[in-house]
């Protein structure tokens, strides 16, 4: 049986407490907004792209302490990267968080991000965790509107 | 210190000086002896749907196995005795909110249809352009959507009758909302999400002043509370079977005979019909005119035998000895530092929400389901109460009559496990 203490790990009560990028960015130009009908998370995502790079990032919203992490970790890992990198990223923390792929080559690749693979354990709470990821990848594609976790 | 599961397996008869035999009530309920996660399994999320005792279960099977027929059709035996005994549970019904006839207890999905059918079967009839519809600040979604729709449809609009901080109704803005363009007002008699019980004989009688129909969304009272329709008089009344023991997918609405009447069919179909060419129907007599097609004959069944439990464990007695555990829970959980509740009229049903500073409702949630509790976590269909209370979600705590004194400590102990991890 999965322990509570796979999901809520120090990293992750950490990033709860304290996230970082925790910021609108005014001269974002990309944003978009993430919302979990469920529970009522919402998660509003600014990005500044210069020359396809991820210059800057900062989140606002409100939600659970595994929304909260994963926006802050996420944002964290994604400063200096370029689109095609994020989007790489998005799927493979799609995969771990669904549990498609095993958990210890994971905490290899993944580095920070690891400490999300303990949610895959806890079904209620995986929507939870992608929510910040889907309005990732909303931004990035530039879409409209507000991206929803149903 | 003796495990929680042994506390909670001695009888609980008499604390705090009501006398309910509760441990004998929990063995007609099957589903409350598992464990999950490893621990005994502590349901607290009544609001959201009920437990059901073995007599529905086996109520369900017997039809399935002994009964099952298409209803109201057959003229073999099979058929004519599962028309009995659905017909049956609606006389069960007819005297559990004590209406006047069979007539007016028509079967529906649940809450949510019955007010649907209420809005679109009423509403589109009898609203029109400019006129106006009042609900309050603490209704559920279904008492909301379904007169947006029909706002959309006829040119009606929608007012609301403001709550206060304890999640009262303020009577006098209603007094104030109420005018000549009003043409319906629909309340719930018991919030889902605050656990508040509306003072609904006084709103109806100031609507009946302006001769406006009232609906009450019963949902959360019936399950609490012996309803009378005719002592409230109320023009349409509704309520979900799954609530109060019985199947899911089942529920009543109750009309006054001459409203539905004066209604047109809500659907089309079997059942609802007594001549169909194809130049005319007649429609069938009340209550089927608003029943077409095969009904949950099992559902309807389940639910009357749902209604018979209830009454053999007596709604008041249980509604008491529910009132002793909310108080008894209300002062534990308050007794927590930064612990709000959310919802504290004086006159509440066993409905429990709070709020911890620090942590969200849904890792309160998640951290109790690994002791083994449940409780509910979110906007529970209420967003404009989290809204009115600038919470994006509540936990929600709510109990029925074969919960425990021992249930509420576990509730609270757990409590303490997340401010563990939270610290
Ligand atoms: C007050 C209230 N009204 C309506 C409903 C909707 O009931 P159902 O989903 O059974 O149709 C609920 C159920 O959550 C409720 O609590």
């Amino acid at each position: 049986m999965s322990d509570l203490s796979d999901l809520y790990q120090e990293v992750i009560l950490d990033h709860n407490r304290s996230p970082r990028n925790f910021k609108k960015i005014e001269d974002a130009n990309r944003t978009a907004n993430g919302y979990n009908p469920l529970c009522g998370d919402h998660v509003t995502l600014y990005l500044k792209l210069e020359d396809g790079v991820i210059c800057d990032i900062g989140f606002q919203g409100a939600g659970c302490a595994i929304s909260k992490a994963s926006a802050s970790i996420m944002t964290a890992s994604l400063i200096g990267k370029s689109v095609a990198e994020a989007e790489a990223l998005f799927d493979r923390v799609h995969k771990m968080l669904t549990g498609g792929s095993s958990a210890t080559a994971d905490a290899q690749e993944m580095g920070k991000l690891a400490v999300l693979s303990g949610v895959a354990n806890f079904p209620a709470r995986v929507k939870c965790a992608s929510l910040s990821w889907h309005t990732l990848r909303a931004a990035l594609k530039g879409e409209q509107g507000v991206t929803s976790t149903e | 210190m003796k495990a929680l599961h042994e506390l909670r397996s001695m009888p609980s008869r008499s604390w705090l000086g009501v006398s309910f035999d509760v441990a004998k009530i929990r063995q007609d309920f099957p589903i409350l002896e598992q464990r999950v996660h490893g621990k005994p399994l502590v349901y607290l999320d009544n609001a959201a749907t009920t437990q059901k005792p073995q007599a529905v279960i086996d109520a369900i099977q017997r039809y399935y196995s002994q009964e099952n027929s298409n209803i109201h059709r057959g003229v073999h035996f099979l058929s004519e005795r599962a028309t009995e005994v659905y017909e049956g549970a609606r006389l069960k019904a007819q005297r559990f909110l004590n209406a006047s006839s069979t007539r007016e207890t028509i079967f529906v999905r649940g809450t949510t249809e019955g007010i649907n059918l209420v809005a679109q079967s009423y509403g589109r009839t009898f609203l029109k352009d400019g006129d106006e519809i009042i609900i309050t600040a603490m209704e559920h979604h279904s008492n909301i959507v379904p007169w947006q729709i029909l706002c959309e449809q006829v040119g009606a609009r929608l007012q609301v009758v403001p709550i206060n901080h304890d999640g009262e109704l303020l009577l006098d803005e209603y007094r104030r909302l109420l005018n000549e363009r009003t043409k319906l007002v629909s309340v719930a008699h018991v919030s889902n999400a605050l656990g508040t019980i509306n003072p609904v004989k006084q709103i109806i009688e100031m609507a009946h002043s302006y001769n406006v129909p009232v609906l009450v969304d019963g949902a959360q009272a019936a399950p609490h509370m012996k309803v009378d329709v005719q002592e409230l008089d109320c023009d349409f009344y509704v309520f979900s079977g799954h609530k109060l023991y019985g199947p899911t997918g089942i529920g009543v609405l109750y009309g006054k005979e001459a409203l539905l009447e004066a209604m047109p069919p809500y659907q089309g179909g079997g059942d609802m019909i007594s001549l169909v060419t194809f130049e005319k129907t007649h429609y069938n007599i009340l209550p089927f005119k608003f029943e077409a097609g095969t009904p949950h004959i099992a559902g309807g069944i389940g639910l009357g035998v749902a209604i018979d439990y209830l009454s053999r464990v007596g709604l008041e007695a249980a509604g008491a000895y529910e009132q002793e555990l909310l108080a008894h829970a209300t002062r534990s959980l308050c007794a927590i530092d930064r612990l709000r509740v959310i919802g504290t009229a004086k006159q509440k049903a066993s409905v429990l929400s709070f709020v911890l500073e620090g942590v969200h409702p849904h890792d309160i949630g998640t951290i109790l389901d690994r002791e083994g509790i449940a409780i509910r976590a979110g906007h529970h269909c209420a967003m404009p109460v989290m809204q009115r209370f600038g919470v994006p979600a509540t936990a929600r705590a709510s109990f029925a009559f074969y919960n425990t004194k021992e249930d509420v400590d576990a509730l609270v102990q757990a409590m303490d496990k997340v401010i563990e991890v939270f610290g």
